[in-house]
């Protein structure tokens, strides 16, 4: 995507335009796209490896597959933009860092969380919405206490 | 298993030993050269650079035939070809690139000390120009998605789609969880900048030479990416420096007093990403800082106390105040409270930083500026001189694969 092309969309930046460079996160994107949140794993030891990557860090295996995971987690850090960077953006908006139950922490935004109300440690579950119709973003929503808990025995 | 080396384990025993490194004390910088600071050069980076370099080398007493290395950044947009070819250069056999942006400062100075030490070249000479401020401004976001397109820097992929753009609200995360976890009084803020600011106004060369600032001035600076301020940000500059590396034996000859380079590292640790390693354990540092802190303490034989002078690579405040936790110079968390009211840190002070105005308040020429003001305090000649310095910290950026130099006099 081009500068250019950003301006006049005003859509969010693309992942699955940037081409090959992004093929070892296409399963990631895929999976976005069937609204579900999946990481890859050593087929080996079990390490989650986010980003994902050729193989295994600890035990170099080149095996590894995608496990869908819970898709919920805390804030673990965030920042507002006060000036918005880029049309798509209307500012304030904020960015999250939320670290899933697994252990991988992902940057979403949020859904229906001022930035006043954000908390590090507040729970959040993922939710999906369709952009165009190529295109599927992940966001986060905030997840009562009792939300937590049921799908936590899933695990 | 690597995921020991998340935990930190520096092993000197992996490591050459300090008499094996052939760049410890027998190199030196003889020669500093820049253009003018400013927000609107009006010139090309080609320009600028030729300007930098030709400064440089009048400045080691050298002549342009004696310059046989060129260092640079990946990101330089200058071509080395054109330098060659305006300048005259007729005897270059050695050149080479750093990627990782700011990182790349110190590992420039790392690379031609090497090529000297090792007989590959006399004479090196590592240069930045750039236009930040009224050509490419590597602090806006559209910038990023277009660079984008044709690097390898897979991670943003992650980050782009949710408006997660620029430099700034990538250090953001960092301080916004560093503040949780030390608690960190928002107020307590601001006091590296307004030291910073106050060595500039001594500075003529400084782009905020003429523009004071006090600390409610910072408190009452606009929040760009809260948690942080228009003041915690450097100062988009065009703008070129250039540097001069020989042997410690040729520089005894030279013009001015060597800036001898006892130690010189890069560092690379795991799980590092440009500016966005959020996947570590502990997000609240910068290993790759900790990491190069402790190669060049131990190859050079010194610890932090030692330092006279750091010329800390900031191109936002917090990334100055992370390096003093990981370089040493204070406690986890307590950088904050350690440059609180300023006076450790101002030219007087226990640790003088960044006494040019460093990368805030003199100018952002991705570091270059930092190692040519650490030059001038070894040779006395700095406009916030300390008194008596012999050992001089430069690091590059933070957040990325990084680099540093301790200089001796």
């Amino acid at each position: 995507m081009t500068t250019e092309q950003a301006t006049e969309t005003a859509q969010r930046p693309h992942p699955a335009l940037w081409g090959v460079l992004y093929r070892s996160s296409t399963p990631f994107w895929e999976a976005v796209r069937r609204h579900e949140l999946s990481l890859q794993r050593c087929a080996e030891c079990g390490r989650w490896l986010f980003p994902p990557r050729p193989m295994c860090p600890d035990c170099r295996c080149a095996e590894s597959e995608w496990v869908p995971v819970s898709g919920r987690g805390t804030v673990h850090s965030w920042v507002t933009y006060d000036e918005s960077p880029h049309p798509a953006f209307a500012a304030p908006y904020s960015v999250l860092l939320v670290e899933l139950e697994e252990g991988a922490r992902l940057v979403s935004n949020p859904v229906d969380i001022a930035p006043d109300e954000l908390e590090i440690g507040m729970p959040v579950r993922v939710v999906f919405r369709d952009e165009g119709d190529d295109f599927t973003v992940f966001l986060f929503e905030r997840a009562t206490p009792d939300a937590q808990e049921e799908p936590a025995s899933a695990q | 298993m690597l995921s020991e080396y998340l935990e930190r384990r520096y092993r000197p025993e992996r490591r050459p030993s300090p008499e094996a490194n052939l760049v410890r004390d027998n190199t030196a910088i003889v020669g500093i050269g820049q253009t003018e600071f400013s927000r609107n050069s009006g010139r090309d980076e080609l320009d600028m650079a030729c300007e930098a370099i030709k400064n440089a080398v009048a400045d080691a007493g050298l002549a342009i035939e004696d310059i046989d290395g060129l260092e640079a950044f990946t990101l330089e947009r200058t071509s080395m070809p054109a330098i060659v070819s305006a300048l005259g250069i007729p005897n270059l056999r050695f050149t080479s690139e750093i990627s990782f942006g700011g990182g790349a400062s110190g590992a420039n100075v790392l690379h031609a000390a090497a090529a000297v030490a090792t007989g590959v070249a006399n004479h090196v000479v590592c240069y930045r120009s750039l236009n930040e401020a009224s050509g490419h401004r590597y602090g806006r976001g559209d910038g990023y998605v277009g660079y984008l397109s044709e690097a390898p820097t897979l991670h943003y992929g992650y980050y782009f789609p949710f408006g997660f753009l620029t430099p700034l609200a990538w250090a953001g995360m960092y301080a916004k969880r560093w503040m949780h976890e030390y608690g960190i009084d928002p107020d307590q803020l601001g006091w590296y900048s307004v030291v910073l600011r106050e060595n500039a106004l001594r500075n003529p060369k400084a782009v905020f030479n003429d523009r004071p600032m006090t600390h409610a001035d910072y408190l009452e600076s606009p929040m760009i990416v809260e948690p942080l301020r228009l003041f915690d940000c450097c100062v988009d500059t065009d703008g070129a420096v250039a540097l001069v590396i020989t042997s410690a034996e040729r520089a005894k000859d030279l013009k001015q007093t060597p800036a001898y380079i006892l130690a010189a590292a890069q560092s690379c640790p795991p799980e590092q990403e440009i500016q966005t390693s959020y996947n570590r354990p502990v997000m609240s540092g910068l290993p790759e800082t900790w990491y190069m802190g402790q190669e060049l303490f131990r190859v050079a034989g010194v610890g932090p106390a030692d330092i006279d002078v750091a010329q800390l690579y900031d191109p936002f405040s917090f990334g100055a105040l992370l390096q003093l936790e990981e370089l040493g110079f204070c406690e986890r968390g307590e950088s904050a409270a350690f440059c609180e009211g300023g006076d450790r840190i101002r030219p007087d002070g226990q640790l003088p930083l960044n006494t040019s105005g460093g990368l805030l308040s003199e100018a952002y020429i991705h570091g270059y500026n930092l190692i040519a003001e650490g030059v001038r305090q070894i040779r006395g000649t700095s406009t916030s001189q300390v008194e008596g310095a012999e050992l001089v910290l430069a690091t590059g950026g933070p957040g990325v694969p990084t680099s540093g130099l301790i200089l001796r006099r």
